[in-house]
């Protein structure tokens, strides 16, 4: 009976850990293609680089919130 | 050049030394909560950290002991210090037949029901900001009533364009011709946000933007103001949609439903938005410097007072974006509740 609760809460545990690690990398691969396409946008004009970078802090704030998602329920999923 | 460059670059090194000690102030307030002779409980400090409590906490030996207003039908109203709730030893004791357990004030007879009104460390840190906002922004005011046909002194000056940009770059565009009448309550709802991000990343703070109930109550207060304020043209678009085929809304109405279900959809995901980055900011501030306690290592305590302070620095810029991001998509979505649509897509 005991044995079995720990078992659960161990794979409990290692769900919430898979979970921040696929959390972060799909965080990873967004912000890395917002990063990609601002780069660009600024190489192929110059002159609108802050206007692009300005862009790109929102959506990649956009981008990390889903990634905090994550991060509460993993926090929560450890905690309880 | 060069010495602007040194000039700023002094500036730059004082406020990361700042913040640093902030942070190594933050690591005391850690271990204070984590106990001593206890086993240190990273997750049970967290969430400590990051829930409401009917005590304000600073640090150890500085407890503020906030007031208990409770009502219940058979006793009337009751108020009382929340001191009363620990005894000699610092322990949690019993009080006048209620039981404080986890930051909540339940009665230990239970068929008696209660309704918590206390003012927790939220309230006070919501009592605090409103203060603040009223002796910022009256200050401004009176700025520019005084120097009406000067340019802007002193804290006017480091607020006019913040101002100027809210109208111009947030509620202007987004809602359209009609901006001036929302002006005011977008420009209060930036700073209100705003205030409170930046307040609750001071140590020993509330985490008062990342909780649920402020940020339902904001969001609510988008819902109300989208949908009072929602034209013929936005309930047309809702109940009839234009460019739709017919056999989407007659005999079923599946586009009515899912158009109903975007009304709430749109504040459910700013208040989420909202209390979850606030919230998650927190617990990677904090996890990062429950490490230290963990390992029971200095080596590990300089790495992740380094590592802390960077991200402090990340979570000012998240305060901001995030104010930034409640206010826009608020005046996005009374824009399209507003606009007058002779769209046919």
């Amino acid at each position: 009976m005991l044995f079995s609760i720990l078992l659960d809460a161990a794979i409990g545990l290692m769900g919430s850990a898979i979970g921040a690690g696929l959390v972060a990398i799909g965080a990873g691969l967004g912000i890395g293609k917002i990063g990609s396409s601002a780069m660009e946008a600024m190489a192929r004009q110059p002159e609108a680089a802050g206007k692009v970078q300005t862009a790109m802090l929102i959506i990649a704030a956009l981008i990390e919130v889903v990634a905090l998602f994550g991060v509460v329920v993993c926090f929560l999923i450890a905690t309880a | 050049m060069k010495k602007i460059f040194r000039n700023n670059m002094l500036k730059f090194l004082k406020i990361n030394l700042l913040i640093f000690l902030v942070t190594l102030f933050n690591f005391s307030n850690a271990k204070a909560s984590g106990g001593e002779g206890k086993e240190f409980n990273i997750g049970e400090m967290i969430t400590h950290h990051i829930s409401d409590s009917h005590e304000w906490h600073f640090f150890d030996g500085a407890t503020l002991y906030l007031p208990v207003i409770l009502y219940s039908s058979d006793r009337g109203i009751e108020v009382f210090s929340s001191a009363n709730f620990y005894g000699d030893h610092h322990e949690v004791v019993d009080y006048n037949g209620y039981k404080y357990e986890h930051g909540h004030i339940v009665p230990l007879e239970s068929s008696r029901s209660i309704l918590d009104f206390s003012i927790t460390k939220n309230v006070a840190t919501l009592f605090l900001t409103a203060i603040l906002m009223v002796l910022v922004f009256t200050a401004v005011a009176r700025g520019y009533k005084k120097n009406a046909n000067t340019g802007p002194r002193g804290i006017q000056s480091f607020f006019e364009p913040i101002i100027v940009f809210v109208r111009d770059e947030i509620v202007k565009p987004n809602i359209g011709p009609k901006y001036e009448k929302f002006t005011p309550y977008m420009l209060t709802l930036f700073f209100f946000i705003w205030f409170g991000n930046i307040l609750g990343l001071l140590p020993g703070a509330a985490n008062l933007t990342g909780n649920t109930a402020v940020t339902i109550v904001l969001a609510l207060l988008t819902f109300i103001l989208v949908n009072v304020n929602g034209n013929k043209a936005y309930w047309g678009h809702i109940f009839n949609t234009p460019g739709v085929p017919w056999w989407l809304k007659l005999p079923i109405p599946i586009m009515p439903v899912v158009e109903l279900i975007g009304i709430f959809t749109k504040p459910f995901s700013l208040l989420l938005r909202l209390f979850v980055a606030i919230t998650a900011g927190h617990i990677v501030l904090l996890s990062l410097i429950g490490l230290t306690f963990l390992f029971h290592s200095w080596a590990v305590g300089i790495g992740s007072a380094l590592v802390v302070t960077v991200i402090n620095f990340i979570e000012i810029l998240v305060a901001t974006i995030q104010a930034y991001v409640f206010t826009m998509f608020s005046s996005l979505y009374i824009g399209m509740a507003v606009a007058d649509h002779h769209d046919d897509h």
